[in-house]
């Protein structure tokens, strides 16, 4: 059963009408913005009718409790699973025409460990779509697959069968792979997830780079007590937007609240909240 | 025996002649082409491919009767074939996305309901009065017996261009069996490259079908790519090593099979196959038992060697005779136990691993990384240098022999 809409925020009724209906403004350069974006599992909506941009040059972290489309929101963005109304625009353009500026670093979870592939095989992975079907890998882009390799400090392991690594490694293996694509948006699914500290520390080094050299980076984030040290801007969701804006002020106690519901106890958003309260 | 030399050097006559060399080239076409197949886990959807090829061929000799052929044309009834394999290939893609049922559900039904199918127009085409009918039931378990030029002409003209295309599509495909996900959000179209793949399985089970026959072909698809697994760890390789190892289990089996009265051919070929999977499993590098076995005894005897220098980091007596031989080997002890000086620095470095060791498991709480400590496997393999160095931060300055 559906939930009730909240007055005044219809745009997947617009969607139905007609695109050019829709009331919500589209930013041009924004590196990713999603309009009415709504995505079911049979007839339970995952997302409901979110509007969200990203901005350039930050990054943003997409918060909210278990469930509550995190991961939907993300892979939709990416096409990756079909929405059921509502856009994407990525550099303002519809995302086929900007595939080659996004990366994704999917969770670990999602493939296959013991598959037949090498570390170096995999970062190679992001240079697949250069290649072509007929081309070949040049001595230049192995120069530089084993360059991604080394900035995630992984160099020494490029011919390990990719099985053999620890969670922090494979990670750091599918960041790499990211890194590959040279992309100008990177999408990151939980990239801390099961990860030991080291590797934290390594990923969290590369997306602060990626920052500074004018990228935006956009992960899906669970842990509360780094939002404040690692992200500039905050998409607080739980099937619906309930909030974005800078980490100053978004990322409030009363907006946490109203995300996860009873689930978080109030001394404990109080801890993560200093500047909080609203 | 001289049969079988004669007929391993392709001496035994055209017609065997003829079938070694078909069943060398549908081999290795079913080899590579089966590499994905077994890599994005779906061996049992091509069985239910094969067997619906059977009304294909049924409904294919009606048509070409009605048509006032004799219905016996190859090239008729492959195309017959392919379509109904078609239809049941994308039955089973239908069911999986647009209901609830599993796949393996949809495999099983349509496996059953084709080959019941197949089944019923065999025995009517065997009631009709007009055309030639005789031999068509060997689309099921495959006939050498008067195979044709023309019939090694459509393996060979066949394999090749599966071949080339399983080549040509290896990196798409390889990403897909990997990581779908990914290869989706790189703009990959993982639906049709999943059906690209399954054509080309179709095509290399269309064209064994008359050689091999529709209940075989899965095992020419999938025991080759597993065998080629044993052997390396590189997906581009597999396609290599398996299309390698098909095209000679295909040549041995019609080899084998010539040389004895009245063998089946398919079943011996999927015998061969077998054999050399047997072989991979014992005796592949790496990956093969013998070589699990012998990795446990070097294992055995590097637990007895750190345990010994453990001991004299801790100025214990070494009591176990094995340890003391082992050590002495190397020239860590003398031989009545006491360290040498090399003993004594070896001892010192395995003693401070041992605590690197107790960092890690506390800094890294996953699995994958417990399972990997063995207490003997040198750290530097298992971490990267600022994981290392993050352990040192934490244990602080080295220590000499006599603390620890």
């Amino acid at each position: 059963m559906a939930s009730p809409m909240t007055p005044g925020h219809q745009p997947t009724i617009a969607a139905e009408n007609g695109r050019a209906a829709r009331p919500v403004a589209v930013p041009s350069g924004a590196p990713l913005a999603v309009r009415g974006l709504t995505v079911s599992y049979g007839e339970k909506p995952a997302v409901f009718s979110v509007d969200a941009t990203f901005p350039a040059e930050s990054m943003s972290a997409i918060i909210g409790p278990n469930g509550a489309g995190k991961s939907t929101l993300l892979k939709a963005s990416l096409g990756v699973i079909p929405l059921l109304s509502g856009d994407v625009y990525v550099f303002g353009q519809a995302i086929e025409k900007a595939r080659e500026r996004i990366a994704y670093v999917p969770q670990r979870a999602s493939v296959d460990w013991d598959f037949p592939t090498t570390v170096m095989d995999v970062v190679q992975m992001g240079l697949y779509r250069r290649v072509g079907l007929l081309g070949r890998l040049s001595g230049r882009m192995t120069a530089r697959a084993r360059d991604c390799l080394d900035r995630v400090g992984m160099a020494d392991f490029a011919h390990r069968q990719i099985g053999q690594l620890s969670g922090g490694q494979q990670q750091r293996v599918f960041l790499a792979r990211a890194l590959a694509q040279d992309a100008d948006l990177y999408l990151l699914d939980e990239p801390f997830a099961g990860v030991d500290a080291a590797t934290e520390r390594a990923i969290i080094d590369v997306l602060k780079t990626l920052k500074a050299e004018g990228k935006a980076v956009v992960a899906v984030h669970h842990d509360l007590s780094t939002v404040r040290d690692y992200f500039d801007h905050v998409f607080l969701i739980n099937v619906r937007r309930i909030a974005e804006g800078p980490v100053a002020t978004a990322f409030t106690t009363g907006n946490l609240q109203a995300t996860y519901g009873g689930r978080l106890a109030a001394t404990h958003l109080d801890e993560l909240s200093p500047t909080g309260g609203a | 025996m001289q049969t079988f030399l004669d007929a391993l050097f392709l001496q035994a006559g055209y017609n065997a002649a003829l079938v070694s060399i078909g069943a060398a080239l549908l081999g290795f076409a079913a080899g590579s082409a089966g590499t994905f197949l077994f890599l994005r886990k779906r061996a049992l959807v091509s069985d239910a491919v094969a067997h619906a090829t059977l009304p294909g061929v049924g409904i294919a000799f009606i048509v070409m009767v009605w048509l006032g052929g004799d219905g016996r044309s190859l090239l008729g009834l492959l195309a017959g074939s392919a379509l109904t394999a078609w239809i049941g290939l994308l039955l089973i893609e239908w069911i999986t996305r647009r209901t609830r049922l599993a796949e393996d559900a949809a495999i099983g039904a349509v496996l059953g309901v084709f080959f019941g199918l197949g089944v019923v127009l065999l025995t009517v085409v065997q009631s009709m009065s007009a055309g030639r009918q005789a031999g068509l039931e060997t689309f099921l378990l495959g006939s050498t017996a008067g195979m044709l030029f023309e019939d090694a002409v459509v393996i060979a003209v066949g394999g090749s261009l599966t071949v080339l295309a399983t080549w040509l599509l290896r990196r798409p495909m390889t990403l897909v069996a990997f990581d779908s996900e990914y290869a989706a959000a790189m703009g990959y179209d993982v639906r049709r490259i999943d059906l690209l793949m399954m054509g080309l399985v179709m095509a290399v089970t269309v064209i064994g079908l008359k050689l091999v026959g529709l209940i075989l072909i899965v095992a020419m698809l999938i025991i080759p790519a597993v065998t080629a697994r044993f052997w390396t760890d590189r997906s581009h390789r597999v396609i290599w090593i398996a299309g390698a190892a098909g095209g000679a289990s295909g040549y041995l089996g019609a080899v084998i099979s010539a040389s004895a009265p009245s063998m089946p051919t398919g079943p011996i070929i999927v015998l061969v196959a077998a054999a050399i999977f047997v072989v991979s499993l014992f005796f592949a590098p790496g990956r093969g038992v013998l070589a699990a076995v012998m990795r446990h005894r070097r294992f055995q005897a590097r637990v007895h060697r750190r345990q010994g220098l453990l001991a004299l980091a801790a100025q214990h007596p070494i009591r176990e005779a094995y340890t003391v031989r082992l050590l002495a080997r190397e020239g860590l002890v003398r031989p009545d136990g006491v360290p040498t000086d090399a003993g004594r620095a070896q001892a010192a470095k395995v003693a401070r691993d041992e605590r690197r060791w107790d960092v890690a498991r506390e800094v890294h709480q996953d699995a994958g990384l417990t399972g990997r400590y063995d207490g003997l496997t040198p750290i530097e393999e298992v971490f990267t240098r600022d994981e290392i160095d993050e352990f040192d931060r934490r244990l602080g300055p080295p220590m000499g022999l006599g603390d620890v």
